[in-house]
């Protein structure tokens, strides 16, 4: 699987050619470098390691300040592994080499697009896992209307099960988005225009796999 | 910066923002649709009063735009920089007072009018 590591613009829309509006996201995808080649003779696996976005060097750690210099290249905010990068890409990198955008993607591809999803804070159940409420407001309800109900039976099991779906904090994970369609490319501004919503705010950072 | 990147991609539909006349809310306009038949097309027009124009300069902007025929009401929202309009004709300029006509909905005959902005 190759990719490509970029950070979310934001949202707009396009017509496409049979006239249809298409809400799309922008993001600016890459220029990534090559940090680390993974092979299976060395590390078990193979891969490839990529690198986005300028960090400051007295902000960099001195392992990893270590492990760019091996690269060759400055210091990089993300750090993301690909499996099996070269496979999909069809011919070798070496570290320290650029991947742009038009190197991974074209229109038309589908992509699969990672992000961190914007937290909500702590939520009640019907936000969290879209329970229906009560449904009502009169017959008796006072305050329950948005309430789980029951959370199991009496003297027997006389506990509440593991993993029973509750209140609590929402938001704020990975979340992968599979099947966006890549309606533009432009390679001037390494600017991606895919079909959808991608997870997380703007100026966060998405990882595209293809 | 990032609103900047945006406006590149939406610099694809400005000559078509450019194309479209100066209109707004009370205007009286006529909307020639392209319209797909099979492997026609053919072009429908639809003329009433625009009720309001949303999300301004940017892509997803729109227009409504509200007439009576035979005593019902259609609104009938168009995407402005839709590739399907053909073009847009400024009939007559009305003068009104908001930006959003909500109040026509509730009237018909006289109190529907609109006075004309000479």
């Amino acid at each position: 699987m190759s990719g490509i590591i970029g950070r979310k613009i934001g949202m707009t829309s396009i017509y496409s050619a049979d006239g249809l509006n298409v809400a799309c996201t922008v993001i600016e995808a890459g220029p990534c470098v090559v940090t680390q080649v993974k092979s299976d003779e060395t590390d078990g696996y193979s891969a490839v390691q990529l690198g986005y976005g300028e960090r400051k060097e007295k902000r960099t750690s001195k392992a990893m300040a270590g492990h760019f210099k091996k690269a060759g290249t400055t210091p990089k905010k993300k750090v993301v592994e690909f499996r099996n990068f070269q496979e999909e890409f069809g011919q070798d990198v070496n570290p320290g080499e650029e991947i742009t955008v038009e190197k991974v993607f074209e229109e038309g591809d589908f992509l699969d697009a990672i992000g961190t999803s914007k937290g909500k804070g702590f939520q009640g159940v019907v936000k969290r896992h879209n329970f229906g409420g009560v449904g009502q407001a009169t017959h008796g309800q006072h305050n329950r209307l948005r309430a789980p109900g029951s959370i199991g039976a009496c003297s027997f099991p006389s506990r509440v099960f593991k993993g029973l779906r509750m209140a609590g904090r929402t938001g704020g994970n990975r979340v992968k988005i599979t099947n966006l369609r890549v309606l533009k490319v432009v390679p001037e501004k390494n600017l991606l225009v895919v079909s959808g919503s991608v997870p997380g705010a703007k100026n966060s950072y998405v990882i595209l796999e293809k | 910066m990032s609103q900047d990147l945006i406006k590149l991609v939406e610099a694809e539909y400005q000559d078509i923002r450019d194309s479209r006349p100066d209109f707004g809310p009370g205007d009286t306009v006529n909307v020639h649709v392209k319209i797909k038949e099979g492997n026609k097309e053919r072009i429908q027009q639809y003329q009433g009063t625009v009720m309001q124009r949303k999300n301004r300069s940017t892509n997803g902007e729109t227009f409504t735009v509200r007439k009576v025929s035979n005593d019902i009401a259609v609104e009938r929202i168009f995407p402005l920089t839709s590739p399907n309009i053909d073009k847009i004709e400024v009939l007559r300029r009305g003068k009104v007072r908001r930006a959003r006509l909500y109040y026509l909905r509730g009237r018909k005959g006289k109190s529907a009018r609109i006075k004309e902005k000479l």
